[in-house]
C-alpha cells in the first residue's frame, strides 16, 4: 500500500479529533460513530493491522474506511508534523487496496459502477445533464472565455440544479463569456478518486482533458469545490493544465463593478467546505461577497476556516450515505452549531454541502427559523431588492 | 457473553456497544508499552443512569469494568487486564455549570481539556482552567483522577487539588456525590466535610467511575510572558527552581534537559510562565522574577536566554504541542514516560538517574519536570521507540521498570504507573496503607469488577 511505511508513526494521540481551535469535535466519522476505531489515528491503526495481518478486511472494516469524509480536518490538526500532510493519502491509499480486492460496500460499488456506465452517480441518461439550463439562454461552449463546469451533482439534483441555475444567471448578468458541455459533460472524478478507484478517476480525468483540449477550453469555472479540486490539482499531473476557478471566486471579481446589489437582510453565516477550505486555501472570497451584500448581518460560527465541521457528505460519503443519518451526523451538528450563533441563514458554496445541510435542517425540525442558501442564491436575492 | 451484550445493547442503544473485532483491537492498548489485553466489550454511556445501569449488570454478572478517559495515560491502565469491557466514557462530555463569581466549572468527566477550554475562551474570557500538556482530547475526569498537572500547577498544585467534588457510581451501582455538592446546590469545595473524593483519586479506575466533577477556574490574564533560565550547573537547578517558586508569582515552571544516549546535550533549562492583567504589572512580576534568581545571575552561574519572538509564542501554547511530537522523534509513533512525583530537592539526583539508564540502554532520555506549588515535582524521563520494532518497543519497556524501580529507590513514587510499576510501589509501601487499600476496596467493590490487576499485588 501506498504511504505504508508511514502509518505506524501515527501515534493515536488524538488532537485530530478536534479542530485546530478546540471548539467541538471535528472528525465527521468519530463524531458519528464515536468509538476509537472511527477517529482518524484509530483508522489508521486499524490499517496496520490489516496489513500486519491482525484484522480482516471485515464489513465493520470497511464500514471505518469509507466513512472518512476526506475533510481533511485531521490533516489541519495532527500531532505529528511528520505525517500530517498525508493522513488522507494513506486512506485512499488503503480504499486503492480494498477496490481492488473488487469487495466493495455496495453503496459504494454501485456508486461507482453508475459512473462507469453512465458518466455520472444519478442512474439518468447523459441527454439530460444539460437540462438544469433550460430556459436559461445559457450556450453550449463555442470558443468564449471560461468553461462552466457543473457537475454531478449541480446537474442532476434539484438542490444542486438551482444553485448551478443561480450562479449561471449571475454569469449570464455580468456579461461574463462562458459556455457549457451540456450532455458532453462528464463525471469530474474528485469523488471516484477519494473513493480509491484510481483507474477510474484517471479515466474520467484524462476523458475531461482530452474534451477540454479538444474544444480549445483554457479557463475553466466550477460549480463544485469538489470538480474544482480534481482539475486544479489532479489534472495537471495527468497534462491537463488549465485555469480553474471556483465561482465564488469569479463571483468575488465581478461583485462590486459588474452586480450592482440590493439588500439581503438576514443574519448570514457561512460553512466551508472542506474541498474549498482545507484543501484549497480558499477562505476570503466567499466571505468578501456576503460582506459586500448591503444590510447582511454577516457572523462566524466558531468553527470556521481551518476549523470548519465538514458536513458528512465529502469522500464519497454524499452518496454511499455512511455520515448522512443520526443526531450525531455532522450535517445535523453543522445546523445546531448555526442556530446556536442566531444563523437565519447558512451560505454554503458547494452543491453537496447545499443538499447535506438542508436535509440536517428538516431533520433538526428547523425549517421555520433557518435556510440554507448558496452564495449565489443570495447574491442574486439581494440583486431582486435592486431592481 | 451474548446475554450481557443484548443487556449492554438494550442500556445504550446498539450503535454504543461493540464486540467486533475492530474495536476489541484497538480497546487493547494505548500507545505506550505495555502489552495488548482484549475486552470483550466496549461500551458507551452517555449519562450516569447509563453508567449505573452498565454497572449493576457487570456487578450482578461479576464481568470487570474499566473506566477509560481519553485513553492517554500512556501506561496501560485502560487495557482490560482481566477481560469485561472497556466503558469510553467520551460521549459524557457536556459542561454542565460555569459559576464565573465563584470561579469553578462543572463538567461531565468524559468532556475533552481542549473543548472546555474553547469554551471558557468563548463564554467565560476572563478565565481558564489548568489545562495539561496531554492532547486535547485527554478528558477532565481522567486527567484529574490521575493526580494530572498542567499550566496552572504553580497556583493550584495537582490537579487533583483543584477538584471541588464529584459524581460517581459506586460499583455496587450506587450513585454518591462528594464534596459540598453533596450538602448543597453548589460545587465550590471538597472543604469542610470528610474528603470522600479521595475515594476516587489515584486508584486507576478501581474504585468507581467518576462521572460529573467540578474544577477550580482561574483568572485568564490579557498579558502573558515566558521567560527561560538557563544554567550548566545541575546542581543548582533545586535551589533555583526553590527561588522561583517562593515568589508565588508564576502560573508554571517547567524544567527540561535531554540526554541523548548517555551524552548530556544541552543545558538544563527553566521555562517559567507569567500573567498579569496589565503591562505594569507584567513588567513588575518579570523583574521580581529576575530578582529572585540574581545570585545566579551575578556570579554567572546562570542568566536568563534572549528569547525570539517565535519561541516564546511556542512556549506560550497551552497544551503545548511539543510533548506530542517527541513520538516521531525516531519517525516511529511512539513514547512512554516515567512520570514520577518527588520533592524539588531530589531535581540533581532524579537526572543523574535518568543518565544512568540512558547509558546502561543505550537509549535516549529526555527528563522533564514540571514543578507542582512550591513543594514537589513530576519528574518524567521519556523513552521513545520506533512502533514498527518490536525490539525497540521492549528496549523501552525495559528502560521503563528499571527506571521505576530506580525513582522508588531515590524516593520519589512513579505516577500514574504501570500494573508492574503498581507492584513495585506497593513493596515500598508500608504495609497498613496497603492494607487499607485494600480493605476499602473490598468494601466498595466487594465482587473486585473495577479495573481489576490494578493495584494488586498477585
Ligand atoms: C503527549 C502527552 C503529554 C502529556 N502531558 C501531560 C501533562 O502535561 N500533564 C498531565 O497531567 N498528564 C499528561 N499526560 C498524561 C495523560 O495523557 C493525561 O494525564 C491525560 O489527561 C489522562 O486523561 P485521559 O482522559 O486520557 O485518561 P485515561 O487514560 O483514559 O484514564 C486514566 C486513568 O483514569 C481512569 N479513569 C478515566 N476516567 C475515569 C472516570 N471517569 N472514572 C473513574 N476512572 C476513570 C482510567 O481507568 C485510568 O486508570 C500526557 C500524555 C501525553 C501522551
Ligand atoms: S493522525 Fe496525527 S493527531 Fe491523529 S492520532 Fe495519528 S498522530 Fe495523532
Ligand atoms: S479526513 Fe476528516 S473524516 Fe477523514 S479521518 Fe480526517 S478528520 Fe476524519
Amino acid at each position: 500500500m501506498k504511504h505504508e511505511e508511514l502509518l505506524h508513526r501515527c501515534f493515536r494521540c488524538g488532537w485530530c479529533k478536534l479542530p485546530v481551535n478546540f471548539m467541538d469535535i471535528n472528525c465527521p466519522s468519530y463524531l458519528k460513530y464515536r468509538f476509537e476505531t472511527y477517529s482518524p489515528g484509530g483508522r489508521l491503526w486499524l490499517l496496520r493491522a490489516w496489513l500486519t495481518g491482525d484484522l480482516d478486511a471485515s464489513d465493520r472494516f470497511k464500514e471505518v474506511l469509507f466513512s472518512c469524509a476526506t475533510c481533511k480536518n485531521c490533516v489541519e490538526a495532527c500531532g505529528i508534523p511528520g505525517i500530517k500532510d498525508h493522513l488522507v493519502d494513506m486512506i485512499i491509499a488503503a480504499r486503492e487496496e480494498i477496490v481492488n480486492t473488487g469487495k466493495l460496500p455496495p453503496s459504494i460499488r454501485n456508486y461507482l459502477t453508475e459512473i462507469y456506465n453512465r458518466g455520472n452517480p444519478f442512474k439518468k441518461p447523459q441527454s439530460e445533464r444539460g437540462d438544469w439550463a433550460k430556459g436559461l439562454d445559457v450556450p453550449v461552449y463555442n470558443g468564449q472565455e471560461y468553461l462552466f463546469y457543473a457537475g454531478d451533482v449541480g446537474s442532476f439534483d434539484e438542490s444542486g440544479i438551482k444553485m448551478t441555475r443561480a450562479v449561471a444567471s449571475l454569469f449570464l448578468n455580468a456579461g461574463i463569456s462562458f459556455g457549457i458541455l451540456g450532455e458532453n459533460e462528464t463525471s469530474d472524478g474528485n469523488d471516484v478518486n477519494a473513493l480509491g478507484e484510481k483507474a477510474l478517476s484517471e479515466h474520467l480525468a484524462v476523458n475531461n482533458i482530452d474534451q477540454f483540449t479538444k474544444r480549445g477550453i483554457a479557463r475553466i469555472i466550477t460549480l463544485s469545490p469538489h470538480a474544482f479540486n480534481a482539475m486544479k490539482n489532479a489534472y495537471p499531473l495527468l497534462g491537463g493544465k488549465f485555469e480553474v476557478y471556483h465561482y465564488t471566486q469569479m463571483l468575488n471579481k465581478i461583485i462590486k463593478d459588474k452586480l450592482p446589489l440590493g439588500s439581503f437582510k438576514a443574519r448570514v453565516t457561512y460553512h466551508d467546505p472542506c474541498y474549498l477550505g482545507r484543501w484549497n486555501g480558499v477562505y476570503l472570497e466567499p466571505r468578501n461577497i456576503l460582506q459586500s451584500v448591503p444590510g447582511l448581518d454577516y457572523m462566524e460560527m466558531g468553527r470556521n476556516m481551518n476549523s470548519a465541521l465538514c458536513c458528512g457528505g465529502g469522500g464519497g460519503n454524499y452518496f454511499s450515505d455512511m455520515l448522512g443519518s443520526g443526531q450525531d451526523s455532522s450535517a445535523r451538528r453543522r445546523v445546531r452549531e448555526a442556530e446556536e450563533y442566531g444563523a437565519e441563514v447558512v451560505a454554503v458554496a458547494c452543491p453537496i454541502c447545499k443538499k447535506m445541510l438542508e436535509d440536517a435542517v428538516k431533520d433538526e425540525g428547523l425549517e421555520n427559523q433557518m435556510r440554507v442558501m448558496d452564495v449565489a442564491q443570495i447574491v442574486i436575492e439581494a440583486k431582486r431588492k435592486q431592481a | 457473553m451474548e446475554k450481557i451484550y443484548n443487556e449492554l445493547k438494550d442500556i445504550v442503544g446498539a450503535e454504543f456497544v461493540s464486540n467486533q473485532p475492530e474495536e476489541l483491537f484497538i480497546y487493547s492498548r494505548d500507545m505506550g508499552t505495555m502489552l495488548p489485553a482484549a475486552p470483550d466489550f466496549v461500551v458507551m454511556p452517555d449519562s450516569t443512569e447509563e453508567v449505573q445501569k452498565i454497572v449493576l449488570l457487570a456487578n450482578r454478572e461479576g464481568v470487570p469494568v474499566v473506566p477509560m478517559g481519553g485513553g492517554l495515560v500512556l501506561s496501560g491502565l485502560t487495557r482490560a487486564l482481566k477481560g469485561g469491557m472497556v466503558m469510553d466514557l467520551k460521549r459524557m462530555n457536556r459542561i454542565l455549570e460555569v459559576n464565573e463569581t465563584s470561579r469553578y466549572a462543572l463538567v461531565e468527566a468524559g468532556t475533552s481539556q481542549g473543548i472546555l477550554q474553547a469554551y471558557l475562551k468563548r463564554h467565560h474570557p476572563g478565565l481558564k482552567h489548568s489545562i495539561p500538556d496531554a492532547p486535547p482530547i485527554a478528558t477532565v475526569g481522567g486527567n484529574v483522577l490521575i493526580h494530572g498537572s498542567g499550566h496552572l500547577s504553580q497556583i493550584g498544585g495537582f490537579h487533583s487539588e483543584m477538584l471541588n467534588g464529584m459524581e460517581a457510581v459506586l460499583p455496587t451501582g450506587e450513585i454518591v456525590k462528594t464534596g459540598s455538592c453533596s450538602a448543597s446546590p453548589y460545587w465550590f469545595s471538597r472543604a469542610p466535610l470528610p474528603d470522600l473524593s479521595g475515594l476516587f483519586i489515584g486508584w486507576a479506575g478501581t474504585t468507581g467511575i467518576v462521572t460529573k466533577l467540578s474544577i477550580k477556574l482561574f483568572p485568564a490574564h490579557p498579558y502573558n510572558d515566558a521567560r527561560v533560565f538557563i544554567t550548566g550547573d545541575i546542581e543548582l537547578i533545586a535551589d533555583v527552581l526553590h527561588r522561583l517558586t517562593g515568589t508565588q508569582l508564576t502560573e508554571d515552571i517547567t524544567a527540561g534537559v535531554s540526554c541523548i544516549i548517555g551524552r548530556v546535550q544541552i543545558f538544563p533549562m527553566v521555562i517559567i510562565n507569567y500573567g498579569a492583567d496589565t503591562k505594569e504589572e507584567l513588567t513588575w512580576k518579570r523583574n521580581l522574577i529576575r530578582a529572585s534568581v540574581k545570585k545566579y545571575i551575578d556570579d554567572k552561574t546562570g542568566g536568563f536566554a534572549p528569547l525570539p519572538p517565535a519561541s516564546r509564542a511556542d512556549l506560550l501554547k497551552a497544551p503545548n504541542p511539543q510533548p506530542t511530537q517527541v513520538a516521531d522523534e525516531k519517525k516511529g509513533g511512539g513514547f512512554e514516560y516515567v512520570g514520577s512525583i518527588m520533592p524539588i530537592e531530589l531535581f540533581a539526583g532524579a537526572y543523574n538517574i535518568g543518565v544512568e539508564i540512558s547509558k546502561k540502554f543505550g537509549i535516549d532520555n529526555l527528563m522533564a519536570a514540571r514543578i507542582i506549588g512550591g513543594h514537589c515535582m513530576m519528574f518524567s524521563y521519556t523513552y521513545t521507540f520506533n512502533r514498527a520494532i518490536d525490539a525497540d518497543v521492549d528496549l523501552a519497556r525495559n528502560a521503563l521498570h528499571e527506571t521505576n524501580n530506580a525513582v522508588l529507590k531515590l524516593g520519589g513514587i512513579p505516577w500514574k504507573a504501570e500494573a508492574p510499576a503498581q507492584k513495585e510501589i506497593i513493596k515500598h509501601m508500608d504495609p497498613n496503607t496497603f492494607q487499607l487499600m485494600n480493605r476499602l476496596r473490598s468494601v466498595l467493590d466487594p465482587k473486585g469488577i473495577m479495573n481489576p490487576g490494578n493495584w494488586e499485588v498477585g
